[in-house]
């Protein structure tokens, strides 16, 4: 049985995501993983993806993985990044296509011919560092309000519980970057690429108990 | 919101980075790995690697290289040169690069981008272009390494690799790379207002002025540079500052 889980379904690269869970972890043991059985054992599950929304349930699907995602989503500390946050969700407008449907509310993409305040273009991959406005949680613990994380993203989440959102950025208007639910955590940005903030919530994530 | 990106560049070869006018000369600026850390401890948003090794014989370096740094610093890493098929973009993002920056293979091949983008997602995929001002607000793209001409118009160019699937542009003006006096900030402008996509700006720098200008005047998402940081000029925390004192916003 593994402490930490990742969840490979063939979908990018997981190296920057196992590397970073060493760094906070270095005495657990940590697994990139295909294999159901060992998702199922283990004891935290971080969920990762990159790419296409629809490439990503089709893949995750073509390994038979959706019912170990669904179930570690339900009863173990779970973490979704990036399109592992998305998928999540009920539907996605990436494809027009239905998501794992475990939070209730879509997947959106950032308006063509977005402009900030003074007129500047606002390109789409929202790509770089932005600022994270946080709830209290026990991930943000040791996390400065506004610290910035790594994104690289044209779609975002629209939770229909607006209870479940943990943290939002700006482009140019308020978007959701992270949300959860019992022992559920997902955020929209990179933790494993986010320098000491990212690496702080996955220390975070790596001790944390829900109830 | 969204902070404008500061990117150190290293171009590599035989284990070393190393800085030259033109390729020839080259300087030795140091071991990759260390230099991955002071950069990545001054505050830079993402490194850039370049594989500038000419033997097919020496490309296993990089991927050593890139497998320690990804070990150690935890911000994104691009990677490119002598990037050819689907098969090398998988190479370097399994050695732990982000993202993989093709150059003149997507003029001879533009179904690579394609097909790596399909593969792999736009995020990961940068498309180079090296242009040089052919008539008043009009540049070509040149290729391996601004010797060869392609007739292809830049602007068009990168528009057409946005359309297959580049996540965002590294946009390298020859006129001014190696100068030190600024990016061409016309071209910068003209790339960058006919994207969606992000554009690094790149070819020029000599001082913290022309990063700021990068982003105010040529209107770039990030800026990049090497030799005014690798040799201990300014750090990238300088050039954050003095950015942020002109009001852009930076990650500090």
């Amino acid at each position: 049985m593994v402490d930490i889980a990742i969840v490979d379904y063939g979908m990018g690269n997981l190296r920057s995501v196992y590397q970073a869970v060493r760094k906070v972890a270095p005495s657990a043991s940590v697994q990139v993983t295909d294999d159901a059985n060992v998702i199922a054992a283990a004891k935290r599950v971080i969920f990762p993806g990159q790419g296409a929304m629809p490439d990503c349930m089709r893949e995750l699907d073509a390994r038979g993985l959706r019912q170990a995602v669904l179930d570690a989503a339900q009863n173990k500390p779970f973490l979704g990044i990036c399109i592992g946050l998305q998928m999540l969700f009920e539907h996605s407008a990436e494809g027009d296509i239905p998501g794992l449907g475990v939070l209730q509310g879509e997947v959106v993409r950032f308006a063509h011919e977005l402009r900030d305040a003074q007129g500047n273009k606002l390109k789409v991959p929202h790509m770089g560092w932005n600022g994270v406005h946080h709830a209290d949680h026990p991930l943000w613990a040791g996390i400065a309000q506004d610290a910035r994380f790594y994104y690289v993203h044209s779609y975002y989440v629209q939770p229909r519980d607006t209870d479940i959102v943990q943290g939002t950025s700006d482009y140019p208007q308020p978007f959701v970057c992270a949300v959860s639910r019992g022992n559920l955590f997902a955020v929209q940005f990179h933790p494993e690429k986010s320098a000491a903030a990212g690496l702080k919530l996955l220390e975070n994530f790596v001790n944390w108990n829900p109830v | 919101m969204l902070a404008k990106r500061i990117i150190p560049c290293m171009d590599v070869t035989a284990g070393r980075v190393v800085k030259g006018v033109s390729f020839v000369e080259l300087r030795d600026a140091g071991d990759p790995v260390e230099i991955a850390k002071r950069y990545d401890e001054q505050g830079a948003d993402e490194l850039t690697f370049l594989d500038i090794t000419a033997s097919s014989d020496d490309r296993s370096i990089i991927f050593h290289i890139i497998e320690k740094v990804a070990e150690q610093v935890f911000i994104p890493l691009t990677v490119g040169g002598g990037v050819r098929e689907v098969q090398d973009v998988r190479n370097l993002l399994n050695a732990g690069a982000d993202k993989v920056s093709i150059n003149t293979s997507a003029v001879v091949n533009p179904q690579l981008v394609a097909d790596a983008a399909g593969r792999y997602g736009s995020q990961c995929i940068v498309v180079a272009i090296d242009a040089k001002q052919v008539a008043p607000g009009k540049w070509e793209v040149f290729t391996h390494g601004g010797r060869k001409a392609t007739g292809l118009d830049a602007v068009e160019w990168a528009q057409k690799m946005q359309t297959l699937g580049a996540g965002e542009i590294l946009l390298t003006s020859m006129d001014q790379d190696g100068q030190k006096k600024g990016f061409d900030l016309a071209l910068t402008r003209a790339v960058t207002d006919a994207l969606e996509i992000p554009v690094i700006a790149s070819g020029g720098v000599g001082n913290l002025q022309h990063l700021a200008d990068g982003v105010t005047l040529g209107g770039a998402d990030a800026v990049l540079a090497a030799s005014i940081f690798h040799f201990g000029e300014y750090t990238v925390q300088q050039a954050k500052q003095h950015m942020a004192q002109q009001g852009i916003e930076v990650r500090l």
